[in-house]
């Protein structure tokens, strides 16, 4: 047993240097974001006198957009769940006519570029007044959400026993009780990884953040990371401090909800 | 247990009884009922897909511009802005660009994906955890990614140059995004690194849907090694892998925050794609008209490529 495990080793240093490669980005945005140096090339491997001034601008900076991005990421989340979750119920229980087409329809919207839907969606906000509004990009960002959603949900509530939910109609409950009742609380786990991947979705959203708003005031958190690029940059400390504050979530989700990530990376590809 | 509790059912509820008997009517209480539950999100795909879609098409044919704000005047042209399009010698590039991305990108991503697939096929110490922490390029927001290569591969002080100086590698720093012969290839590095994670994750639940036995019966026949890839792995994977490269394709034909946050498109259009095309001529240049012409081409695109998606999908959850 011991030696198996010794004659495996290798595979795990080569296993961590490999990794070491793949993340070396996400160590120099950390690396950076704490060496907040008169200029950039000062930067040293590791942060021997680490320093959170970096932080200070990028919060200074970013405060309005953070809870911008934040209140669009919540946003979206509830909107697409309470859309999201009795329609993939109805298209896995009820033998409606149309399922095939709408599981098509689903599968295909979430190929089409979103770009094409900012061009025309454009002109609708303009006439709406939906620009530069938290409602819009809530709206708009739904569109990737609200397709990955269903089909996510869709596949865990096909495999529901109809027993289960025929017991409840029996004792009178109706359609909506049943699904309140019985289906949300089973379907808990797929909830939460349709969830948290609309809240990625959201938060991570750049093509809408940049085509649907005109305002220098109103900005979601991306769209401050962009602009910081557009200029010359002279100092990556706080660039990278307000970079490493976007991947928080991301960085928190892995760590805490890892299994629910690996469900939604493969339920996405495959069904 | 189960039949008896719908037999049950079936006397309790009375609209459902109809249904089944057949006699549907479509206005029926319970139909209506159940409409409800899908009603919402068929409003919602057809007001943020269909509609935007649809006014994309009647947009391409239309001198679209900002007056048509305030006017509301878009007048006809006829084929006039696709003409415009196709004779720019930008599209051209475009073309080859938008090619040479995602072939490019499709490629890296693919074979090293395999390659930490198979890797991690062997249990070893420690593989679950680090197999997860290689999702997390996969999660960062993209523009939070752009930016960290922006930096790393800045021509000046970038940590690239830095190291490649110090070993003596390069003898002056590479303008890795700021020369036209060097940027696209650089795009395309940063999209490799973004797309391996997802690669590798569908590329190795695959491999476990491959029934050990036939390694072990292979095994017998002398398949091991490259051999047992070759002849077992291979052929049982086949319909993972055309399923990730169709979809590498339409995930890289969407790209738009990699580009816009490295290179903008530039230098001199060395990264112009058909995506940030028609970002750049509807949203910087306010020609909606045409910036309508470019999006219908990249969606037809997408879309021959999302049918063959369909086709190998269908074939492979058959199999």
């Amino acid at each position: 047993m011991k030696l198996a495990k010794n004659r495996q080793l290798p595979y795990t240093v080569l296993a961590i240097v490999f990794l070491a490669i793949m993340l070396f980005p996400v160590y120099w945005m950390i690396n950076t974001s704490l060496q907040p140096g008169p200029s950039a090339v000062n930067a040293t491997f590791i942060p021997l006198h680490p320093s959170f001034a970096a932080y200070g601008q990028a919060i200074s900076d970013q405060l309005g957009n953070l809870e911008t991005s934040l209140l669009i990421a919540f946003g979206t989340v509830i909107l697409t769940l309470v859309i999201a979750t009795p329609a993939a119920y109805g298209l896995a229980k009820f033998k409606l006519p149309f399922v095939g087409a709408v599981i098509l329809a689903l599968l295909i919207s979430q190929m089409i570029p979103g770009i094409v839907i900012a061009n025309s969606l454009y002109t609708v906000y303009v006439e709406l007044g939906l620009l530069n509004s938290i409602p819009g990009l809530v709206l708009a960002d739904s569109s990737s959400a609200i397709p990955f959603a269903i089909l996510i949900l869709y596949a865990f509530m096909r495999l529901i026993p109809p027993s289960l939910v025929e017991a409840a109609r029996v004792d009178g409950a109706g359609h909506w009780r049943a699904f309140w009742s019985i289906v949300v609380p089973i379907s808990r786990n797929s909830i939460i990884t349709a969830a948290l991947f609309s809240f990625l979705f959201a938060w991570s959203d750049f093509v809408f953040a940049l085509t649907m708003t005109t305002s220098n005031t109103f900005r979601p958190l991306s769209l401050g990371i962009y602009n910081y690029l557009g200029s010359n940059v002279q100092s990556w400390a706080p660039v990278m401090a307000t970079a490493t504050l976007a991947s928080v979530p991301a960085i928190i989700l892995l760590v805490f909800a890892q299994r629910y990530i690996s469900a939604g990376a493969l339920g996405g590809a495959v069904k | 247990m189960a039949s008896s509790a719908t037999e049950v059912a079936r006397n309790v509820s009375p609209a459902e009884t109809r249904v089944g008997r057949g006699r549907k009517r479509w206005w029926s209480l319970e139909r209506l009922t159940q409409s409800a539950f899908v009603l919402p999100a068929m409003v919602y795909l057809c007001l943020f897909f269909g509609y935007p879609l649809a006014k994309n098409i009647v947009m391409s044919f239309q001198n679209y511009t900002t007056s048509t704000f305030f006017t509301g005047i878009a007048p006809w042209v006829g084929f006039a802005n696709y003409v415009s399009v196709f004779k720019d010698s930008l599209f051209k590039t475009t073309v080859i660009n938008t090619v040479l991305f995602t072939v490019g990108s499709i490629a890296g991503q693919f074979v090293v994906g395999m390659a930490l697939a198979l890797f991690f096929k062997r249990r070893f110490p420690l593989s679950g955890i680090l197999r997860s922490l290689l999702l997390l390029p996969w999660l960062l927001p993209l523009i939070a990614s752009s930016s960290i290569w922006k930096w790393i591969l800045d021509q000046d002080s970038g940590v690239l140059n830095q190291t490649l100086l110090f070993f003596h590698i390069i003898a002056s720093p590479v303008p890795w995004l700021s020369s036209p012969n060097f940027a696209l290839a650089s795009v395309i590095m940063v999209n490799i690194w973004l797309g391996i994670p997802f690669n590798a994750t569908i590329l190795y639940s695959g491999l476990q849907g491959v029934p050990e036995e036939l390694y072990e019966a292979g095994a017998l026949d002398g398949a091991t090694g490259w051999k047992a890839f070759r002849y077992i792995t291979w052929p049982n994977l086949r319909p993972v892998v055309s399923v990730v490269l169709v979809l590498g394709v339409v995930y890289t034909l969407k790209v738009l925050d990699i580009i816009l946050g490295l290179t903008g498109g530039g230098p001199a259009n060395a990264t112009q794609t058909l995506a940030t095309n028609s970002y750049q001529q509807s949203f910087v240049q306010f020609s909606f008209g045409t910036g309508a012409a470019i999006s219908n081409i990249l969606v037809v695109t997408s879309l021959v490529f999302t049918l063959v998606y369909l086709r190998l999908n269908r074939r492979a959850i058959d199999e």
